[in-house]
């Protein structure tokens, strides 16, 4: 195990550290990033540590509450009538902006959309003259995402709206991390027959891919041991990050190796354009080492759950048939990805807690 | 919090400090036991009747209305539950999470909807309830039971069914529960002592 020693910020990002200063002390028990993080009254989030391990299930509880309201014939509830919620995305996406448009119509909140390909911003605008404009039109959220690492973290500083990390260059990606932790939640009460898990212990995730250049890999390390799981990172030597220092994982160049103790196999997609920076050969070779083959599938231990956030590139990171498995939460982390947005915009919005 | 109607879940700090009780475990039961005997004669009979607990303190009542409706009907009137946290008018102006799930396992349209809560007060809960309602179904006619109407009222809204009516100061607060109905005040404590 290469846990390092007690987690001190050291070596974290300082977006991870700063809130709650002294609330993490030196003696935690490592594999515990957030330890000592009480829910704390947040308006913005920009990554996993602005709720912490009670924030966190505290968004699952909530999200308990959608999933039942999606159920209705009319999946829809008053309770942000008459709020507003732009989403700025500078970055193309169709399923996290899609996902988190539907999150507010079913909230009742009115959407406005903000894409880069369509916008001033192709005329020169700054992102800070783009996002003055919209917050002065009277929004009370931002859902931004953008290629640069921390953007949504300097949008706070110029905007009064409470600000969604949708995705920030290779940093976070917080709302995907929050829908994965619920689906996997989701997956285990189904297991128990109705019991809902309070938390992860005992669990063994394996995140396989681009670890380097993933910010949802970022987010889903800090999420998924917070609950307490155990995390393992597979990835080739240039894909894994320079430095694993204050992350409380393990990490990995082989995947047969890990398979047969695995509880949730978590694929992340592969970028193609990451074979023009030569750091892999090729994509075949990537499947062949690192894709979830049919034989890999059949290695895993018969409950072991399939993760991917999508797209899903098939015959590359998963084969095609591993895909349609039913071991495969693929269509339900999609699902629960508009449950979980609705969740987060209620709680930062809706429940009263700034 | 003066404008809370739900005795639960306290606003954080706070606890409740019993002052009078006002009706004991039996007295609940010959409430229920007589409103049931309302809600049978002014529907002549359970045709059509589905009994709807508000989340989180009209559920148990409820249940136990339900029972005794079987025990003097011999019918098994439908029964659900409801949270309508999110259909309340003070959010964004107070904390407001939901409670506990809504399961509605039958169509409300053409039913008699019976919605039962614990205590009825500023009619806020049940302004928010009817919306969800309407949401859900068109019921043929909503009837409204409580167990304790206490007065205040801001919106107009009244009971079809009351256990009991207790003037209150508009700061008390009204406990309600299997065991009985107490008269008590929600007290600030700091929270080294809640911990």
């Amino acid at each position: 195990m290469s846990a390092p020693g007690a987690p001190t910020t050291t070596g974290v990002p300082k977006a991870w550290a700063e809130d709650e200063p002294g609330a993490t002390s030196a003696s935690e028990a490592p594999g515990d990033l957030l330890a000592g993080h009480r829910a704390p009254a947040v308006r913005h989030l920009l990554s996993i540590a602005d709720l912490g391990r009670d924030g966190i299930t505290e968004i699952m509880r909530l999200s308990d509450a959608f999933a039942e309201v999606a159920e209705r014939p009319i999946p829809k509830v008053p309770a942000l009538r008459g709020r507003t919620v732009a989403t700025v995305f500078m970055e193309p996406s169709t399923r996290t902006r899609l996902s988190f448009e539907t999150a507010a119509k079913r909230l009742s909140a009115d959407v406005m959309t903000f894409t880069a390909s369509t916008s001033a911003a192709v005329k020169g605008e700054s992102l800070r003259d783009t996002v003055e404009t919209i917050d002065a039109m009277g929004i009370d959220a931002m859902v931004i995402r953008h290629h640069a690492s921390g953007a949504p973290l300097r949008v706070t500083d110029w905007v009064g709206a409470s600000v969604i990390n949708a995705g920030d260059g290779t940093h976070e990606h917080p709302t995907q991390a929050l829908l994965d932790c619920y689906t996997i939640r989701e997956a285990l009460t189904q297991r128990r027959d109705g019991e809902v898990p309070a938390d992860f212990k005992g669990l063994r995730i394996a995140i396989v891919g681009d670890i380097k250049h993933s910010r949802v890999a970022r987010s889903n390390v800090l999420a998924f041991t917070a609950l307490g799981a155990e995390v393992v990172l597979v990835a080739p030597p240039t894909l894994m990050p320079a430095s694993l220092e204050g992350w409380p994982v393990t990490a990995t160049g082989d995947l047969d190796a890990t398979l047969e103790d695995l509880d949730v196999v978590y694929l992340l997609r592969i970028q193609s354009e990451r074979l023009g920076e030569v750091l892999l050969p090729s994509l075949d070779e990537y499947h062949w080492r690192y894709g979830l083959t049919r034989a890999r599938a059949d290695a895993l231990r018969k409950e072991a759950l399939v993760m991917h956030p999508g797209p899903m590139i098939r015959g590359v990171e998963i084969s095609p048939e591993v895909a349609d498995m039913p071991a495969s939460l693929v269509t339900r982390q999609v699902r629960n990805g508009v449950v979980v947005r609705m969740a987060v915009l209620f709680h930062l919005l809706g429940s009263g807690v700034i | 919090m003066a404008d809370r109607e739900r005795s639960s879940p306290r606003p954080a700090g706070r606890v409740f400090v019993a002052r009078t009780q006002v009706m004991d475990r039996d007295e609940v039961r010959r409430a229920l036991v007589r409103i049931a005997h309302e809600i049978v004669e002014r529907n002549r009979g359970l045709e059509g009747v589905v009994v709807i607990g508000i989340q989180k303190g009209g559920v148990p009542l409820a249940l136990q209305l339900v029972a005794i409706l079987r025990e003097i009907e011999g019918t098994a009137v439908p029964f659900g539950t409801m949270d309508v946290a999110f259909y309340r008018d003070d959010i964004g102006m107070r904390p407001v999470l939901p409670e506990e799930a809504t399961d509605l396992p039958f169509d409300l349209t053409g039913r008699i909807v019976v919605l039962f809560d614990d205590v009825l007060f500023t009619g806020r809960t049940v302004r928010a309830a009817l919306e969800a309602l309407a949401e859900c179904g068109r019921p043929s006619a909503v009837q409204l039971a409580v167990m304790v109407d206490r007065g205040h009222r801001e919106l107009p809204i009244r009971p079809d069914f009351v256990g009991k009516n207790l003037p209150t100061r508009r700061d008390e607060t009204v406990e309600v529960s299997e065991e009985g109905v107490t008269i008590g005040d929600l007290v600030a404590v700091s929270n080294e002592a809640v911990r």
